[in-house]
């Protein structure tokens, strides 16, 4: 009986999927590319707090790597660009929402994630694992961090991976900022984030006292997505192509140098493999 | 039974992709859930207890003749009650948790507060909680009427005995309902303590569709159920104290 009255429900709730499910199956609509198109305007979520890929600056505009991205996104269709701040937490429901028109959010391209946004390919970035911790603590590898505190940011999705793999105590705060200063008034041993983002950290001069010291785990590449009905259409094909060129020109590792971004091995290696055959010749 | 019940809720996240109810067949979810919800239990009971006590003191010193001791009792209403709990919530953790002493970690360099996040959370609620509850106080104790307490006078009762023996107990069965109201604010806004990392049931939540995309509905159903649940257990009990304190012919 108690069965019965759960599928019944469940059968309910699942109708809007069903429906949503048999959209997909339809040929391309383009129905956001044209929205853009007629509107002449671009909606693209961005971070707005993770200096150096999306932050504000002094104005209040939202500057950094990915801002510049969607700039040249929006330059490419010719239309203005808006751009929306988002968070770990939210940016794939937004984007689903129509909210966004397509999101440059520091995405870990994950395979869940995949069923729910469109993650165009190629990657344009990568990042891996890792902490931020006092030198005093001296930490070796991971395993030091067993059943430690250890401030992390909600919706990184490596937060789940060190507490299963090593017993870490992640303490989740909502944004960088608040976790960073819980670190500072020592609430915390480390602070787990993406090697990168703590790499520039300590470049700023602000953590002197703190290290990175551990060997970067899960190396992750990033992905930007558009609506998920529109991966394999105009949308999904345009960025596609935007990011394959942008690897082979060189201006993604041009705009890693530009915003003072830890040079990556990844940028130089997929410029290698896109590289034009006529290119000197 | 427990095993069709994880194997059916699988089928459906099979089923229906958007639709992963992964508490109810994953069974480390499953204890996240269940802990996050011991300590929205736990704050809401912390929190509901210290607030009506703040309550009940804060509007008997606002009938105090002393002149400052109505007025600390003023000024504390006017912070509290006028600036956002989510707000407080961060202040009182981050900037006066830095004044707090602290004991130092076995390695030497974390500092363990002695108020936690969680004791935190519960002193700031109970102070925002209270400010509204010292008012919803204060008017109950203004429907008392005035000869009442100047019988009570006359028999010899003294400031403190008039307040507990006759005019809290009468003023209390007034403003059950508005009290009642309040309360219920309270146990939703424990919610807010997800701002400074508290792991009760939103945390949890968040965790969860963070790490599964799939059962976002799913967890903000559960979310809706749980809140709907407790909320709803708190409003059976105050109606239930209501009705038990009523007086015939008094307070409506």
């Amino acid at each position: 009986m108690l069965k019965k009255i759960l599928a019944i429900s469940v059968a309910a709730m699942g109708l809007t999927a069903t429906t949503s499910a048999i959209a997909d199956n339809h040929a391309c609509t383009n129905d956001t590319w044209k929205k853009v198109m007629e509107r002449g305007k671009m909606v693209v979520g961005v971070k707005a707090d993770y200096k150096p890929w999306g932050f504000r600056n002094s104005d209040g505009a939202i500057v950094g790597m990915e801002p510049d991205m969607a700039q040249a996104a929006a330059d490419a269709m010719g239309v203005k660009l808006e751009m929306v701040a988002v968070q770990s937490s939210n940016r794939m429901q937004f984007l689903e929402q129509g909210k966004i028109d397509m999101m440059i959010a520091t995405m870990s391209d994950r395979p869940d994630r995949r069923k729910i946004v469109g993650i165009t390919q190629p990657n344009y970035y990568t990042s891996g694992t890792n902490i931020m911790a006092p030198k005093a603590l001296g930490f070796k590898a991971w395993e030091d961090l067993k059943g430690k505190p250890v401030c992390g940011k909600q919706g990184a999705f490596y937060n789940k991976v060190v507490t299963e793999r090593y017993g870490v105590k992640v303490v989740a705060f909502t944004g960088n900022a608040e976790a960073k200063q819980a670190l500072r008034d020592k609430k915390c041993v480390a602070w787990v984030y993406d090697d990168s983002s703590i790499g520039s950290d300590l470049a700023s001069g602000n953590f002197d006292q703190f290290e990175m010291p551990l060997n970067s785990e899960d190396d992750n590449p990033w992905g930007l997505a558009v609506p998920l009905k529109e991966k394999d259409c105009i949308f999904g094909h345009f960025m596609s192509g935007l990011t394959f060129n942008m690897h082979q020109s060189g201006k993604l590792i041009e705009l890693e140098k530009k915003w003072g971004i830890k040079p990556t091995a990844y940028l130089v290696k997929q410029k290698a493999q896109s590289k034009d055959w006529l290119e000197g010749k | 039974m427990l095993e069709a019940f994880a194997e059916f809720f699988r089928q459906v996240a099979e089923e229906y992709p958007r639709w992963n109810f992964i508490f109810f067949h994953d069974e480390r979810q499953f204890w996240r859930v269940v802990s996050g919800f011991q300590y929205t239990v736990v704050l809401s009971i912390a929190c509901v207890f210290f607030s009506v006590i703040i309550g009940v003191v804060g509007a008997w010193m606002q009938g105090s003749p002393l002149k400052w001791a109505r007025r600390l009792v003023q000024g504390y209403i006017q912070f509290f009650r006028n600036t956002p709990p989510f707000v407080q919530l961060l202040f009182f953790y981050f900037a006066l948790g830095q004044f707090t002493p602290t004991i130092t970690g076995p390695d030497g360099w974390t500092e363990v507060p002695l108020i936690s996040n969680v004791g935190w959370a519960i002193i700031s609620l109970s102070f925002f909680a209270g400010a509204f509850n010292v008012e919803i106080f204060r008017a109950g104790i203004e429907a008392v009427p005035e000869s009442t307490t100047e019988a009570a006078t006359s028999l010899g009762f003294s400031r403190l005995q008039t307040y507990k023996e006759v005019v809290l107990p009468l003023s209390f069965r007034v403003c059950l309902p508005a009290l009642n109201n309040n309360l219920v604010n309270l146990v939703k806004t424990t919610t807010q303590a997800v701002g400074i990392a508290v792991p009760e049931l939103l945390y949890e939540c968040l965790g969860i569709w963070n790490d599964y995309p799939s059962a976002l509905y799913p967890t903000m159903v559960f979310l809706f159920v749980s809140f709907i649940l407790l909320v709803g257990i708190l409003v059976f009990g105050m109606h239930r104290w209501e009705k038990a304190m009523k007086i015939p012919g008094y307070g409506g």
